[in-house]
């Protein structure tokens, strides 16, 4: 089996959100990069039990971005995985970068592409989707568990308010999110073996973006918490009942 | 003419799809075109009412097959008839399917897509759509440049508009393709509103102290008729399911009223919550960061305040 996992670079979950540019561009300043949790955490971990489970797994990273998602991938090469490829492109359009992991996952002839639920970022949660599109092949979004036997696929999703079980058979392209797996830390032997696996990067060959980021902002900050005494409780059910209106 | 896509689970349609469609309405009317809705598959409900929300028509794949949803049958089906349809903008509810089907269709239409809208697009230069970005910690202003249209909208951003319309209804033959899924089981939450539909959400943190301790906030919940929800601590120690596990690695929820027990607003936690219209922070602590992010504060002990709160509104609701 051959397994594709999307890696994308997100900024730390405590980074500062702030814009330059006359608000068109998200200020990188001092910005920590992490691997985008849902990608490290549940579709990565994933891949590396299924390979636990059956060596001869095949399992590749992909990114679309620049040099600087560099240590992003080779910090994911540290957990696991045989080798990645970087598409140089630094769109942050779906579209995009979803079209550059078709083309590599066409070439690659994948059994089981794993995605995140969505990126921390630009919250698109888009690129599973559009590669169902795609590649003409079942995505399963929102998974939370995945069993193979075989060729044969079982996977648990979430649904609203509840949980959906189904079968199917290669290949798929599942979204991933808790449940799916636990988190791992990186051990030293994993972190020096990340160092000669295998990057290979790709020149970009989508220019055209479906869409344009004109502005950003931030949100009007609260007013200020008002505070009820504890034995008061009455006042707290008057104010969400009168001034929230909202009880 | 805006098309909506209406997503139903169980043969019943989902309350995200009411506000897709108040949406699209809202849209159609700011272009000056009709709003249409597109139903697959058979549901239990009186399909034209509909109307109420703002549909006109409502285009119904009329298949049995369609009741078990899969994201690349219905994104074909979508995208097909959008086509045929002459739809420009095509409208989604932020759901989960509304999500997985959304990219889909956009890549099959050559449309450009924003997912997670909060607002209605400005349409006087050019089509820019409003999203939340960083976990709501931001708004992007995204322009889509291409003739045809997707978005999908955030649930609670927009709010259910409903007047008094019916919608006729339009027989839609198209060939459907086999799904490939093959559902082995359901299990469904029971008696309980799904967290992303809730407008009252009561939720718990590790300063409730163990799963044994989790009775005055249930019975809180249960005096409101709230749904319950925790901070991700909570779900990894295994006190309270995954599902509820709020945040930004979790769900991100929207209700009219969220209410924090025991939680001390991590950054995080906020990223799942701070688009609540309401917020009331319970905390022992009053440096717990979560009360610069609150509406209403209350100092004190959760296991003393939580069960006066209950009592006062079952007390208020009494009394109405
Ligand atoms: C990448 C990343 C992603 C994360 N994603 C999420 C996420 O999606 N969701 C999430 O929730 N967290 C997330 N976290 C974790 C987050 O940083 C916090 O650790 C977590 O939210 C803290 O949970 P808590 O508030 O329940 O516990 P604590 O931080 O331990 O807070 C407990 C609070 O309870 C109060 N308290 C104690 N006793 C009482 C009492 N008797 N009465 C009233 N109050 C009391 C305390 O004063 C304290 O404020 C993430 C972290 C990382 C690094
Ligand atoms: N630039 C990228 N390179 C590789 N994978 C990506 C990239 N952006 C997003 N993904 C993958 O797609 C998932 C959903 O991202 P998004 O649709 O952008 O919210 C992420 O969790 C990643 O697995």
């Amino acid at each position: 089996m051959k397994i594709l996992v999307c890696i994308s670079k997100t900024p730390d979950t405590t980074s500062k959100i702030a814009f330059t540019e006359g608000n068109t561009k998200f200020d990188e300043n001092g910005v920590q990069w992490i691997i985008n949790p849902y990608d490290e955490w549940y579709s990565l971990v994933k891949a590396i039990e299924l390979k636990e489970k059956d060596p001869s797994v095949i399992i590749h990273l992909i990114t679309v971005g620049g040099a600087d998602t560099e240590p992003i991938i080779r910090k994911a090469l540290a957990l696991g995985g045989d080798e990645a490829i970087r598409v140089n492109n630094t769109s942050n359009d779906s579209m995009v970068v979803a079209q550059e992991i078709a083309a590599i996952a066409k070439e690659g002839a994948y059994d089981l592409i794993l995605t995140g639920k969505e990126t921390i970022d630009y919250n698109s949660a888009s690129i599973g989707s559009m590669l169902c599109a795609l590649l003409d092949t079942s995505f399963i979004p929102n998974a939370i568990a995945l069993d193979m036997n075989g060729n044969i696929a079982t996977i648990k999703r979430e649904i609203d308010g509840g949980e959906e079980t189904c079968e199917t058979t290669l290949p798929i392209i599942l979204s991933c999110q808790k449940g799916m797996a636990e988190q791992r830390i990186p051990n030293m032997r994993g972190i020096m073996a990340a160092r000669t696996k295998p990057l290979k990067v790709v020149e970009a060959t989508i220019k055209n973006a479906n869409t344009t980021i004109k502005k950003f902002d931030t949100p009007p900050a609260k007013s200020g918490v008002k505070l009820v005494d504890a034995g008061n409780m009455d006042e707290l059910v008057r104010l969400l009942k009168e001034e929230a209106k909202v009880i | 003419m805006v098309l909506i896509y209406v997503d139903q689970d169980d043969q019943e349609i989902k309350k995200a799809s009411f506000e897709a469609i108040s949406y699209g309405a809202a849209l159609a009317k700011q272009l000056g075109t009709s709003a249409e809705a597109l139903l697959l598959g058979n549901v239990k409900d009186n399909v034209a009412e509909l109307g109420k929300y703002g549909a006109s028509k409502v285009h119904q794949v009329n298949n049995a097959a369609l009741n078990i949803f899969d994201a690349s049958v219905n994104a074909n089906l979508v995208a097909t008839a959008a086509k045929s349809l002459g739809a420009s903008v095509v409208v989604f509810a932020h759901n989960i399917n509304g999500r997985a089907v959304a990219p889909a269709v956009a890549v099959k239409l050559n449309a450009g897509i924003v997912t997670g809208a909060c607002a209605l697009p400005t349409t006087d230069a050019g089509f820019v759509v409003t999203k939340t970005v960083f976990s709501g910690k931001a708004f992007a202003s995204i322009q889509i440049d291409t003739p045809i249209k997707v978005i999908s909208i955030n649930q609670n951003s927009f709010g259910i508009v409903s007047g008094d319309g019916t919608a006729s209804i339009q027989n839609l033959e198209m060939e459907v393709p086999a799904s490939k899924l093959k559902v082995t089981s359901v299990e469904k939450i029971k008696g309980e509103v799904p967290l992303t539909e809730a407008s009252l959400v009561v939720s718990g943190g590790r300063g409730l102290k163990g799963p044994e301790h989790w009775g005055v906030l249930l019975d809180l919940a249960k005096a409101l008729g709230a749904s319950t929800a925790c901070s991700r601590p909570v779900s990894d120690a295994d006190w309270r399911p995954h599902h509820e596990h709020v945040g930004q690695t979790g769900i991100q929820i929207a209700p009219n009223l969220y209410i924090a027990i025991g939680i001390s607003g991590a950054i995080q936690h906020l990223a799942g919550v701070n688009r609540s219209k309401t917020i009331v922070v319970i905390n022992k602590d009053a440096e717990a960061p979560f009360f610069k992010a609150a509406d209403y504060g209350v100092i004190g002990d959760a296991f003393e305040v939580v069960p006066t709160l209950t009592a006062a509104i079952l007390k208020s609701k009494a009394g109405a």
